[in-house]
């Protein structure tokens, strides 16, 4: 048996079934609106698991499921070392998202990375703590300033309403999702030029510590070609 | 690599720290749990990135002991009289993000000078004594001066808020050189900046967006002049900058690159003092009986460590470059000064480090 997690709610859970479907696998709930529980036609061996799409990054790690369809940007963050516990199958071509550096709008003097760097700086200096940054993509934005060379700030979490943060003064800048920008703009919020971390979208991945014998590579054999796709290296 | 176990490294450590008192250091304790404030507010986020945080329930974030040389100082700030030496024998817990070699547990034994006169001696005699105790593991020893390229830095010919800048990111050199062309114009201002100091110029840089977040409208403006001073202050000079790279990529024995810096401290005078130091450091780890001809000199040797050196670094490493350094240390003043800044006192200091687990692999390599 093979374990596909896929979410299970929304626009995501529906573009997810969509993009299978028109390969030739149909993903559907069962029972109740309400009841977890799904059936998939076109490939046997294949289980479909309706999961959080937070938590599909975590079971993959775990190997409890095969494959999953999850944000890119939510294997980035939540796993360390991902191309190790991973491998990428598809992008799907859906679920776009940018995850981007946002600063107040009236920060006139505040355009780039290093405005930010220099900011950061002075902030520290007169208000005697880190410039504090609302996000909950803790590894990515870290690893993306940290990379660019941005010190003196300091990462608060932010598990939702981030763009709330900086009117609340529970932060000066965010590291946020965006697609189109409106909710920075209602918040005075304005993106940095050269602030873009990651240009998020759904893909389908495997889990290459997940238990592959007992017929899940069998399955896998016979479910690669049915969605135009192939094995990746080292699975 | 047959891997001792953690009783050989415990033994291996246990003999370190006796070496350490034999030469005089009080032995000294400090607690696995930390505050995470302190160590946040000195590190910054890489801290986070690295550190094992933990909730306390009543005494809130607190870290597993990432070094040991915080605690001490701060143990030392609040109650030590000077000159002292510590040492300390202990895990240090260490977040890995990437699979490999290096373990997120691991034994440290150290040794710390406070000391106010004679900073070279005080120099000399941590290396001369981390250096006798590797001694049968022919390691290779590196040593370095931070000091030399913060006085290089501080001695450049443009507006203190460049070398503010440059001595910010001295310990990120992707950055710091990054600045350095911005600087010296060799790097085009980006068009978004240039764009901004247009609408400066024009005095049209104002925003009708509402004032959200604590950061005031004076910070604003006063970042905007700086700017501007910026914009209108003329580039460092090609031939300081090509000095500056010069020195920063300076690598040879340590006889041989003290009469470099000596050739270039006519043209580089602020560095004359430091420089100055070196030699004096040098002439007191040979009276040490170091070969200081053997050792290697590398100017930007402690640039990618943690940053609060601020004058000798040193460090052993074993042939492996996928090992960590077997032993690393250096002079730390500045540190002592952040951290007893309520008592607004400071004292110099110089220690370093040995992992106990390597020198005991390395060591059973050998028979």
């Amino acid at each position: 048996m093979l374990k596909l997690g896929v979410p299970s709610k929304g626009r995501l859970m529906e573009q997810t079934f969509d993009w299978f479907g028109a390969r030739g696998l149909t993903l559907a709930r069962t029972g109740s609106d309400r009841e977890y529980a799904g059936a998939v036609e076109g490939c046997e061996g294949v289980e479909l698991v309706l999961l959080s799409a937070g938590e599909i990054p975590r079971e993959l790690a775990a190997g409890r499921i095969h494959l999953g369809v999850t944000g890119s940007d939510l294997v980035r963050d939540r796993l360390a070392d991902w191309p190790d516990q991973v491998a990428e199958l598809a992008a799907l071509g859906f679920g776009h998202a940018d995850l981007i550096l946002a600063v107040p709008a009236c920060w006139v003097d505040v355009e780039t990375l290093d405005d930010l760097d220099a900011t950061a700086a002075a902030f520290r200096r007169a208000h005697g703590f880190r410039l504090r940054i609302a996000t909950k993509y803790h590894r990515l934005v870290r690893e993306f300033l940290q990379d660019q060379g941005v010190a003196d700030y300091q990462l608060v979490d932010s598990q939702g309403a981030t763009e709330g943060t900086v009117k609340n003064l529970t932060a000066e800048a965010i590291a946020d999702i965006t697609s189109s920008g409106e909710t920075l703009r209602a918040n005075h919020l304005k993106i940095l030029t050269g602030g873009l971390i990651h240009e998020s979208q759904a893909m389908l991945f495997a889990a290459r510590g997940a238990d592959w014998t007992n017929g899940a590579s069998e399955v896998l054999d016979r479910l690669l070609p049915t969605l135009g796709l192939t094995r990746p290296q080292g699975l | 690599m047959s891997v001792p176990g953690k009783a050989e490294a415990r033994a291996t450590g246990q003999r370190l720290l006796a070496a350490f008192r034999d030469a005089g250091a009080a032995e000294v304790e400090a607690d696995i749990l930390q505050p995470a404030e302190v160590l946040l507010d000195l590190y910054g986020e890489d801290i986070r990135a690295r550190a094992f945080v933990t909730q306390d329930p009543l005494r809130g974030e607190m870290m597993l002991r990432p070094d040991f040389t915080v605690p001490v100082v701060q143990m030392h700030m609040a109650n030590g009289a000077d000159p002292a030496r510590y040492c300390y024998f202990g895990e240090v817990f260490r977040k890995q993000d990437h699979r490999g070699p290096r373990a997120p547990e691991y034994f440290q034994v150290g040794y710390e000078v406070f000391a106010r006169d004679d900073a070279p001696a005080a120099d000399a005699e941590v290396f001369a004594l981390f250096a006798g105790l590797l001694a049968p593991l022919s390691l290779r020893a590196a040593v370095g001066d931070i000091g030399i390229l913060m006085a290089a830095v501080g001695g450049l010919n443009t507006l203190s808020s460049r070398k503010a800048a440059l001595l910010r990111h001295l310990w990120r050199p992707k950055r710091f050189h990054a600045l350095l062309d911005r600087f010296g114009g060799k790097a085009p201002v980006p068009a978004a900046r240039a764009a901004l100091l247009a609408r400066i110029a024009a005095g049209t840089a104002d925003s009708d967006a509402p004032l959200i977040g604590l950061r005031s409208p004076v910070e604003i403006t006063a970042r905007l002049a700086a700017l501007a001073e910026d914009a209108a202050a003329p580039p460092i000079a090609a031939d300081e900058v090509a000095l500056l790279n010069a020195l920063f990529d300076l690598a040879a024995p340590a006889p041989e690159a003290l009469a470099r810096l000596q050739d270039l401290a006519p043209e580089m005078p602020a560095i004359a003092p430091a420089v100055a130091g070196l030699a004096r450091r040098l002439d007191a780890m040979a009276a040490r009986g170091v070969d200081v001809a053997a050792l290697i000199f590398e100017a930007s040797h402690g640039r990618s460590t943690m940053e609060y050196y601020d004058g000798f670094v040193f460090s052993f490493r074993a042939a492996d470059p996928a090992l960590p350094p077997v032993a690393s240390g250096g002079r730390y003043d500045a540190l002592t000064r952040v951290l007893g800044r309520n008592g607004g006192r400071s004292i110099p200091a110089v220690g370093g480090v040995i992992r106990p687990g390597l020198v005991a692999s390395l060591e059973a390599q050998q028979c």
